[in-house]
């Protein structure tokens, strides 16, 4: 069966392509000799953070303790965003390569692949090197993927985020060292290797080697997942996906963790460092389009997303994300005041920081997106009813989810 | 030392404030919050008295 999406390359097919048939040739190289080809093809984490594989690897390799574990984060708790479960299904192969070699950089007792998508599950289970792998199967959510959640539900509890620190790295799986890395992460590794850093750098930028996956979606297309070069300016990939960037409004930038961003952000060169100076992220390299669409309305559904999926464990998140995502649908029906909208701007200021996860902060870059952006046209929902809003009310699930379920 | 408040099982009891003005607050909602990134050494007798003092015992030292 063929994955539900299309998926194309922007520049070179890397992780797109289709894998070798037959057993894997190539470099073996060891421990060491790995976390030197992450360092010098500038490899980053492709969960959300951005972090550079190698500074993990080696915290993970030097932290004191006999035993070590690695894990493949592959649930993907953002609505908007496919690639991780694209690589799982269609690349099963390359993930549990780069699973191997991180496991051997850090000279990992176990391995393990962490999942909600029971198509990537028998995938996994079914590939070539699947049978030197756990795979763990968790219920999709939201918070299921944050890395102390893995950690705590690949030993066995629940998949509920814990206080930091300590990291995984410090004290993961049963308090032992642990990386928990992304499933593009692991191969972007396993393709770092098999390229070299050099070949590996041909493609992205000094400060994010190589390629990444981007799910765009939105502004009436369908959805398309392209592997990309670090540092195309967005406004190039959007113009190959709709033909021109015309008619975009805006977008959520980085899956729902980076907020609104306007049209001028099509200019924006993809890489973390543009995407952080514009007060955004990008997170899992998911990106939603906006063609005309409110973004208070926007806001509302994305916030009611974080209110639903909320852990309901952190009381400042608990209670200011559903206040956010309350005051944000009371807007929409022009049921909120002008003290309600102060509230607003105050407890998504407030939220940064006060949970164990990030998902407050996420509520944060929201909100504050949407002043910065569209603070005139909150304060014009007070006043009057919305007409884009009455026609898109806030609904049980968020409207930018990309389904991969068998029609 | 830095403290950390683990906040899943604060419930904002807010003894950590009042052990510890210098080093704790409550946040927006009443939950408490680790004002320094370092606690000073003259504050360090009252940041070890709120962590015992906390009820639910949701405060660590690093």
């Amino acid at each position: 069966m063929s994955f539900p999406l299309p998926v194309r390359p922007l520049r070179d097919a890397r992780l797109l392509a289709p894998e070798p048939d037959g057993a894997p040739r190539g470099p073996d190289p060891s421990g060491p000799e790995i976390i030197e080809i992450a360092e010098a093809a500038g490899v980053r984490g492709r969960g959300g953070a951005g972090f550079p594989l190698a500074k993990k690897l080696r915290s993970v390799a030097s932290a004191a303790g006999s035993t070590r574990f690695v894990i493949a984060n592959g649930e993907e708790g953002e609505p908007a965003s496919v690639k991780d479960r694209f690589l799982l299904r269609e690349r099963p192969e390359l993930v549990l390569r780069g699973l191997a070699l991180a496991a051997r950089a850090v000279g990992a007792d176990r391995s393990y692949a962490y999942v909600s998508d029971p198509a990537a599950a028998r995938r996994l289970a079914g590939a070539r090197g699947g049978d030197l792998v756990d795979v763990v199967r968790v219920t999709p959510g939201y918070v299921a993927g944050e890395e102390t959640a893995v950690v705590r539900a690949v030993g066995g509890g629940p998949a509920l985020p814990t206080a930091k620190p300590p990291r995984p790295w410090q004290a993961g799986l049963g308090g032992a060292p642990t990386l928990v890395s992304n499933a593009e992460t692991l191969a972007q590794l396993a393709l770092a290797v098999r390229l070299g850093p050099e070949t590996y750098r041909r493609l992205g930028t000094p400060e994010s080697g190589g390629t990444f996956l981007v799910t765009l979606s939105g502004a009436g297309q369908a959805p398309v997942l392209y592997e990309v070069p670090y540092g195309v300016p967005l406004r190039e990939l959007v113009t190959t996906h709709r033909g021109t960037a015309a008619g975009v409004t805006g977008m959520l930038a980085g899956g729902f963790a980076g907020g609104l961003l306007p049209p001028s952000a099509l200019d924006l060169p993809l890489t973390h460092a543009a995407l952080a100076a514009a007060g955004s992220t990008l997170g899992c390299g998911a990106f939603v389009l906006l063609a005309g669409e409110c973004p208070v309305g926007v806001a509302a559904d994305v916030a009611a997303f974080f209110d639903r999926e909320n852990a309901r464990q952190c009381g400042p998140c608990v209670t200011g994300t559903a206040g956010v995502a309350d005051v944000l649908a009371g807007l929409t029906v022009r049921s909120a005041t002008w003290s309600d909208v102060a509230r607003l701007e105050r407890w998504g200021q407030a939220l940064a920081g006060r949970g164990n996860c990030a998902t407050p902060d996420a509520v944060t870059v929201l909100v504050g997106s949407l002043f910065l952006h569209h603070r005139d046209l909150v304060g014009a929902h007070v006043d009057a009813e919305c007409e884009r809003c009455a026609v898109s009310p806030v609904t049980a699930d968020t409207k930018f989810r990309i389904s991969l379920e068998e029609p | 030392m830095k403290v950390v408040i683990d906040a899943a099982v604060c419930d904002g009891k807010g003894y950590c404030k009042r052990f510890a003005p210098e080093v704790f607050g409550l946040d927006e909602w009443g939950y408490g919050k680790v004002l320094v990134d370092e606690v000073p050494p003259e504050h360090m007798a009252g940041a070890e008295a709120a962590v015992e003092a906390c009820p639910l015992q949701a405060i660590r030292t690093v």
